[in-house]
């Protein structure tokens, strides 16, 4: 057990580094000259840019870059803004919070109505539950997060007013945003549940449960649930990987201060080292997460946990 | 001794997308205490449907009982609501399944799982229920029963689990057990050992058991009464001695004469009932069976016989008095006639002079590295194949046998070459394969090809028949499409099948088909060499013997040399000129077919033997099975590796590894007490 969560652990760490080291590559073959669009080309003499180019290391080849950049990284360096010279980490440090409550609380909603929804669809296939679950994974499935989000704020805002349409303070502001984004995610769960969960449903094993004279209760909440999440919370730690994506556009369209805004203010701005910084973090915290998810694994599965 | 269970006229309906489909019709059956029932026919039959209507779990599979009652002491079950039936299933009737390894729950424990039977039906405390579960576990025979009640499903083997699964079916002493081909998916050593197990517990509990099999030698073995089911009916009722003794159904005769034993003759070709049973779709009118009797009348295809009572049991053929009559005698001891292919076959196999070697395996290992990950060394090794030779000749027939884990399969891949050998050589047709790169190896993969077990998994449900036969053709042979269909009709014609399905996809086809499917695109190339890997295992008694009939032929007419791999040992015996027995890896006896069954020297070999049910039920043989299980390849015993389980071992087997001795000439054993 203990070995294999060492293993896990240098699996994800080299997963880090190839994560940074392609955010790099990325960034680095990107066209235009950061340079340019932080000076105005018009009025910026060659020297001026030289200069510039010089102070923030671009003159100096790949490999030096890298190493440089990596080194800093190491101490908790992630650079600074090209914009206003503000030290990365603490900005996204400063916003990580507003996201991290967003996504949380999207995957909280997005488990359980997927999880609720799906299960009930497989024990009920083909009554109006079944339909309802099978509308939810449809909708959620197809429909973009930022009109889902606007027409949540014409509804609840605007015409209701129970919600505020924008901001980030407090538990109210969270809840249209998270139900936009999490909708999406409901829409795969419930899917990934009710499958798994008929499938497990017509295994041997059901039938062995039933004719030792169990209830359909228990025979579906204790067990055939128990075999069904196990598919199911695969789906979840991956998809926090596209929650995390989505801020990006849910934050916008809520006007929430989260590193989804700060990474779109960034790339508006050219903002080389503020978009690394960025999408590296989310590179750590989306191992980290899946790192938890492959451990809780062998919580639900037993089969996982011996097998080591 | 007064019924326990009735069933009167039973008719089961199946709710499907085409409407009602009539699984089983008019089945009437009986069981009194404390006897044992077997169910037998072959799949499709309504086994099953039938033993799930008692339960009443068809229910859940959208299926009802349209017609007919079901009382169980007293009560019918036909009636009751499902709330009614909880409390009854588990307490007083219980069941048992095919294939243990799917029955639990994979991630509840064994303890769990059987703890649930009792709590659900006695009102104990969970250490109670934890005590009695214990003890149900030593009673059917599980060494350390506390230290299984805490493991997983997937920790035990198979056998183990079935006994776990007995142990949990007897948890609240049930009047009735229903078994349903509990040892159909284990050993032929396992299943003498479950089957024994079943027989003390029958007693010791006083129940009735309504056993489903395929096997007649089981049934023979087990059984008070014997109940045939074809295409959903019963079409005879007797008691076993009655059975045997004469069977009055066509269909009844036709399964018996299916069985090869012991005393069969290896020469004859097998019987077996031509076609196979209609789906329920499709049912033919007037008796179920005229299409493929050899006694059909006019009035069969017409009318639909009653279940007639003669001679003290019951026939549902409107012919049945008069083949009897007619036909005294005749039944499983009635010898066809010999064809003549095996014949030249055993002079070229005595005659030295020309015996050439296809392959000559020397000193083959295959081992597998266990516990290696990313960052961890292996552990250990496991020898699937450990330091195993011994040749095929040309045109024979090799017979491979032993328990699943014996390392046959393994073995028969690394000949082909699907594997790399870890040690050894393999000399195919002189040339040395362990030592030909995978683009020299192509061109010699032309001459071994592969049969499979599965005929469902083997074939792209996604292509075309046609197609699947001739792709060995298109990676082979630069053909044109025009001849390549010509080549693929003409092998479709070759294995029994018709030229103008080339077009038809595999669900259109019957197991038995679809293993026909995959022998003509084994021998699509003109191999020299074809490995079957459990070929016929799958498949019905009667759909085996049509396909090791089309084995044999294909045999004669293209001189086909085969590895046959099989847990059916009578099947083997048939089949194979000379026979290999594996044991944990090693190789432990060769000899020619009959003489290692009549004389067989490795204990093993013994013990593997006396373990196959005889099919007469005037034969009850000694209780007689090997002891427990396999052990683990992982850690094989010292010395001989059979010592463990050896009713003649010695001091010496532990510490000494036995040498590869001919006792006779073509006799080889590995064993320091040669019976």
């Amino acid at each position: 057990m203990c070995k294999r969560f060492l293993g896990r652990i240098l699996a994800s760490i080299v997963v880090v580094f190839g994560a940074l080291v392609f955010v790099f590559c990325i960034l680095y073959l990107l066209p235009g000259d950061p340079v340019l669009s932080i000076l105005d080309p018009a009025t910026a003499t060659p020297e001026m840019i030289e200069n510039m180019r010089k102070e923030l290391g671009l003159d100096q080849p790949f490999h030096i870059q890298f190493g440089n950049y990596f080194a800093g990284i190491l101490q908790g360096d992630f650079g600074t803004s090209l914009v206003n010279s503000d030290p990365v980490l603490p900005k996204i440090l400063l916003h990580f919070p507003a996201t991290l409550a967003l996504t949380l609380a999207s995957t909280i909603f997005s488990a359980v109505i997927g999880i609720v929804l799906g299960v009930l669809s497989a024990i009920h296939r083909n009554s109006w539950i079944d339909i309802v679950a099978r509308l939810v994974g449809l909708f959620g499935i197809s429909m973009p997060t930022f009109w889902s989000g606007i027409l949540l704020i014409l509804i609840f805002s605007v015409y209701l007013g129970w919600f505020p349409a924008m901001g980030s303070d407090g538990f109210m502001s969270l809840i249209l945003p998270s139900l936009a984004l999490g909708f999406v995610g409901a829409g795969f769960i419930v899917r990934m549940v009710r499958n798994s969960m008929l499938e497990v449903i017509h295994e041997h094993f059901i039938v062995t449960l039933r004719s030792k004279g169990l209830s359909e209760k228990a025979v579906m909440y204790r067990h055939a649930l128990r075999n069904a999440l196990i598919p199911a919370i695969t789906i979840i730690g991956i998809h926090i990987g596209d929650l995390l994506a989505g801020t990006v556009i849910i934050e916008t369209v809520f006007s929430r201060q989260g590193i989804g805004r700060v990474i779109a203010d960034a790339i508006m701005a050219r903002d080389l080292p503020v978009v690394q910084g960025v999408i590296f973090f989310s590179a750590i915290v989306y191992v980290v997460v899946n790192l938890l998810v492959d451990l809780s694994y062998s919580l639900v599965d037993p089969r996982v946990r011996r097998a080591s | 001794m007064s019924q326990l269970l009735d069933l009167q006229h039973v008719t089961v309906d199946f709710q499907s997308k085409n409407g009602l489909l009539t699984a089983i019709r008019d089945v009437s059956l009986q069981i009194k205490a404390g006897e044992t029932v077997c169910l037998v026919g072959e799949s499709g039959s309504g086994k099953t449907i039938t033993s799930k209507a008692i339960m009443r779990l068809i229910d859940y599979e959208h299926g009802r009982i349209s017609e007919g009652s079901i009382v169980l002491d007293g009560v019918n079950l036909a009636k009751l609501s499902q709330h009614e039936l909880r409390g009854l299933r588990g307490k007083k009737m219980a069941m048992i399944f095919q294939e243990p390894m799917a029955a639990f729950d994979p991630v509840f424990t064994i303890g769990n799982q059987i703890m649930e039977a009792i709590l659900e039906h006695q009102q104990v405390k969970k250490d109670v229920a934890w005590k009695q579960a214990i003890h149900l576990l030593e009673r059917v025979g599980i060494p350390e029963p506390t230290l299984r009640m805490k493991q997983y499903p997937n920790e035990l083997s198979g056998g183990m689990l079935q006994r776990a699964m007995i142990a949990m079916a007897l948890a609240c002493g049930p009047e009735l057990l229903i078994a349903d081909e509990p040892t159909t998916a284990l050993d032929v050593t396992i299943q003498s050992q479950i089957l024994q197990l079943l027989q003390e517990l029958k007693a010791e509990y006083q129940m009735s058991i309504l056993l489903i099999t395929h096997d007649m030698g089981i049934a023979a073995e087990m059984a008070d009464r014997i109940i045939v089911m074809y295409a959903g009916r019963v079409v005879e009722q007797a008691t076993s001695e009655q059975l045997f003794e004469k069977p009055h159904h066509p269909y009844t005769r036709g399964l018996l004469r299916s069985i090869t034993t012991i005393d069969s003759h290896r020469g004859n070709r097998l019987f077996s009932i031509e076609g196979s049973i209609p789906p329920l779709t499709d049912m033919p009118s007037g008796c179920r069976f005229h299409p493929r009797c050899p006694y059909a009348t006019q009035k069969c295809l017409l009318d639909e016989p009653p279940l007639f009572e003669i001679n003290g049991r019951q026939t549902a053929c409107w012919h049945g008095e008069q083949l009897v009559e007619s036909e005294d005698g005749i039944g499983k001891s009635e010898v066809m006639p010999p064809i003549a292919v095996i014949e030249p076959k055993h002079d070229q196999h005595h005659s030295t002079l020309q015996r050439q070697l296809l392959f000559d395996v020397k000193g083959l290992s295959k081992a597998y590295p266990v516990g290696k990950g990313l960052l961890q060394r292996a552990s250990s090794l496991i020898h699937a194949v450990d330091d195993v030779s011994f040749t095929i000749e040309k045109g024979e027939t090799f017979g491979l046998v032993g328990e699943s884990g014996s390392g046959k399969s393994t073995l028969g891949r690394v000949l082909l070459q699907l594997e790399k050998a870890s040690k050894g050589s393999i000399r195919f047709q002189g040339l040395e394969l362990t030592q030909l790169k995978t683009a020299e190896l192509q061109k010699d993969r032309r001459d071994m090809q592969v049969i499979f077990q599965d005929p469902y998994g083997s074939v792209n449900p996604r292509w075309q028949i046609g197609d699947i036969i001739g792709e060995p053709l298109m990676v082979h042979e630069d053909l044109d499409a025009t001849v390549r269909r010509e080549r693929v009709e003409a092998l479709l014609e070759a294995v029994g099948l018709k030229r103008g399905w080339y077009e038809r996809y595999p669900h259109e086809f019957s197991g038995g088909q679809r293993q026909r499917i995959g022998i003509a695109r084994a021998i699509a190339l003109n191999p020299s060499f074809v490995l079957a890997d459990e070929a016929v295992s799958a498949l019905d008694v009667s759909v085996q013997a049509q396909i090791v009939n089309l084995m044999q032929d294909l045999q004669r007419d293209l001189g086909l040399t085969y590895l046959f791999i099989a847990h059916g040992l009578h099947i083997v015996r048939h089949i194979s000129d000379r026979i290999g027995v594996m044991y944990l890896g090693k190789l432990v006896e060769i000899a020619a077919s009959e003489e290692l069954f009549l004389h067989p020297a490795h204990h093993y070999t013994k013990g593997l033997i006396a373990s196959i049910p005889v099919p007469d039920p005037k034969q009850k043989r000694e209780p007689f099975s090997l002891q427990g299980e396999i052990p683990s390849p992982a850690n094989p015993p010292s010395g001989c590796r059979f010592h463990t389980r050896c009713p003649a071992a010695t001091a010496r087997c532990k510490e000494e590894p036995p040498a590869w001795q001919e006792i006779q000439r073509g006799h080889w054993v590995a064993c320091h007490h040669p019976a």
